[in-house]
């Protein structure tokens, strides 16, 4: 479902970020992807939801080829990619069920449904009680849990995550871990960035490995591979 | 790009929001607006007004065409047909040299009277172009006649008048030019802050889908609103000066060939004028800042 064929990535800088990705992720894949800092990683990621467009090659999704995507077809491209980030970008005036209506409501979902989806992720997500808090009343943990609500609210097929547990402690990334496996046993492709040696060689996935642009190694239950 | 009510209302509200949010800048590109289209305005009026006096002035503009001595009845009624026949000409009037002298008498007195003796006046036709601007080609042309003494018409005062119009309307237009600039200028501004305030907020819309024109539209609106609301003030003013204006000259100019234009529909159609310029530099200030600021 997603197809990646002879991609690069050339910033305005001159800097090549990718030096044609090739790869292939189906339906309900779970996929990690290493490789030291600076290699790509975020790179290869911000191009499956076209935050960067590539400067040759095709990435298809679903058929499509995102890669020369018209501008206004963006949005709806987004709205079956759900997207986590390693600081969560809550909108910290709006309560965690308004940053999960937020999301819904600007997609121009209607109202009854805005209520039922925020309500049912938040339940997944376990903080149904923390509905009226405001997220800075929040742990860490929980943030990225309600970020990862609003990933999910719209159902994607999708969920792509840049180091989902860069900022957490140990503890707390094993429960985003387990949430992630939770929603990926729902059938939702789960394409994750990480440095977190341990979970990667604990709960075992596919493992894409980037550096300097390409994919070094691509193995099925693989391992971090990498020292610290 | 059909809407639904909700999402309408709903960048209503956000772009109600911003203004009252903005508070200063949201002052400031009002403020500007109103001056702007206070002068647009006044200046509007203005001008529409003295273009009506020249149109008036300039449609009244009549030839006097003086007939030789010599010529005797038989010629002069020839004469009138030949002017009447040539391209151009609205209307030819017979005036006998005792007609006018009556009508001297009539409007300086009986003082005139005393020319009845020895008449120094002339017989004249008096000519008028359908095209006015047509007037001096006209007054060349009937000069060669045969038997046509002089033509005469206020030639000087015509030009003059255009003139000034034109030098007027100028400077006018380039003082209105650098004003709409200036206040499409803070209105771009103040839709600038607006965006910077909300970048994590546009980040996230984007994030998760919303399309362009959801991400557009409040932004738009506000700039529409600061055009709007910088309409009032001038509308209201420019109502006013000219309600007093129109009452003032109006009886005044009852018998003169010169009219100021009706209180309506042309208080109608400048209100509808200063409005149209607020909303389109509204729209145009936040469109470049949208444009600029605005990746989507
Ligand atoms: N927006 C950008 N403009 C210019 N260079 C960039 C940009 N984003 C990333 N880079 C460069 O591209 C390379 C890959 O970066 P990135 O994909 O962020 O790597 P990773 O996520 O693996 O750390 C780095 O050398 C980085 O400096
Ligand atoms: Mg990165």
């Amino acid at each position: 479902m997603i197809q990646m064929k002879q991609v690069y990535k050339k910033y305005s800088n001159g800097i090549m970020a990718a030096n044609g990705f090739d790869v292939n992720i189906q339906q309900g894949e779970f996929v990690y992807v290493v490789g030291p800092s600076g290699a790509g990683k975020t790179t290869f990621i911000k191009m499956m939801y076209r935050e960067e467009k590539p400067t040759k090659g095709t990435i298809l999704i679903n058929d499509v080829d995102i890669a020369t995507l018209k501008a206004k077809r963006v949005p709806y491209l987004r709205r079956n990619i759900g997207v986590v980030f390693q600081d969560f970008k809550l909108l910290n005036q709006l309560t965690v069920y308004e940053n999960i209506a937020f999301a819904l409501e600007v997609i121009e979902e209607h109202p009854k449904t805005i209520k039922k989806r925020a309500m049912e992720v938040l339940d997944l997500v376990g903080l149904k009680h923390k509905a009226r808090m405001m997220p800075d009343e929040l742990s860490g943990g929980e943030q990225q849990r309600i970020s990862i609500a609003r990933s999910i609210a719209n159902q994607p097929k999708i969920m792509i995550a840049d180091e989902p547990t860069g900022n957490l402690d140990p503890e707390t990334s094993w429960e985003i871990m387990n949430l992630f496996e939770e929603i990926n046993a729902r059938g939702t492709t789960i394409i994750m960035a990480t440095h977190n040696r341990e979970i990667v060689n604990t709960i075992r996935h596919r493992v894409i490995a980037i550096e300097n642009g390409l994919i070094v190694r691509d193995e099925q239950r693989g391992e971090y591979g990498y020292e610290g | 790009m059909v809407m639904k009510a909700r999402t309408i209302s709903r960048h209503f509200r956000e772009s109600f929001k911003s203004l009252i949010r903005n508070g200063w800048m949201t002052f400031a590109s009002v403020s500007a607006v109103t001056v702007t289209l206070l002068l647009v305005g006044v200046f509007t009026a203005l001008m529409l007004n003295m273009n009506k006096a020249a149109t008036d002035i300039e449609n009244d503009v009549e030839m006097n065409v003086y007939i030789e001595i010599e010529a005797d009845e038989v010629s002069v009624s020839a004469l009138e047909d030949q002017i009447t026949d040539l391209s151009g000409v609205e209307s030819v009037t017979y005036s006998s040299k005792e007609e006018e002298l009556s009508s001297l008498i009539d409007s300086f007195g009986d003082e005139m009277a005393l020319f009845e003796q020895n008449n120094p006046l002339r017989d004249k036709f008096i000519v008028k172009a359908t095209d006015p601007r047509q007037t001096e080609r006209l007054a060349s042309q009937i000069t060669t006649i045969e038997n046509i003494a002089a033509v005469e018409y206020g030639e000087d005062k015509i030009d003059q008048l255009f003139e000034t119009l034109e030098v007027s309307r100028n400077v006018g237009a380039v003082l209105i030019f650098g004003l709409l600039f200036t206040a499409m200028f803070l209105i771009s501004n103040t839709i600038k802050i607006t965006i910077v305030a909300r970048r994590r907020e546009i980040e996230i819309m984007k994030l998760v889908g919303a399309s362009n024109w959801f991400v557009r539209f409040p932004f738009l609106l506000e700039g529409i609103w600061l055009g709007i609301i910088g309409a009032i003030l001038p509308i209201a003013v420019v109502s006013v000066l000219y309600y007093n204006v129109y009452e003032f000259m109006e009886p005044r100019l009852e018998n003169s060939f010169i009219q100021i234009l009706e209180f309506t529909p042309f208080i109608y159609q400048i209100n509808a004028l200063i409005l149209l310029m607020g909303v389109v530099i509204g729209m145009w200030g936040s469109f470049m800042s949208v444009r600029k600021f605005l990746k989507v």
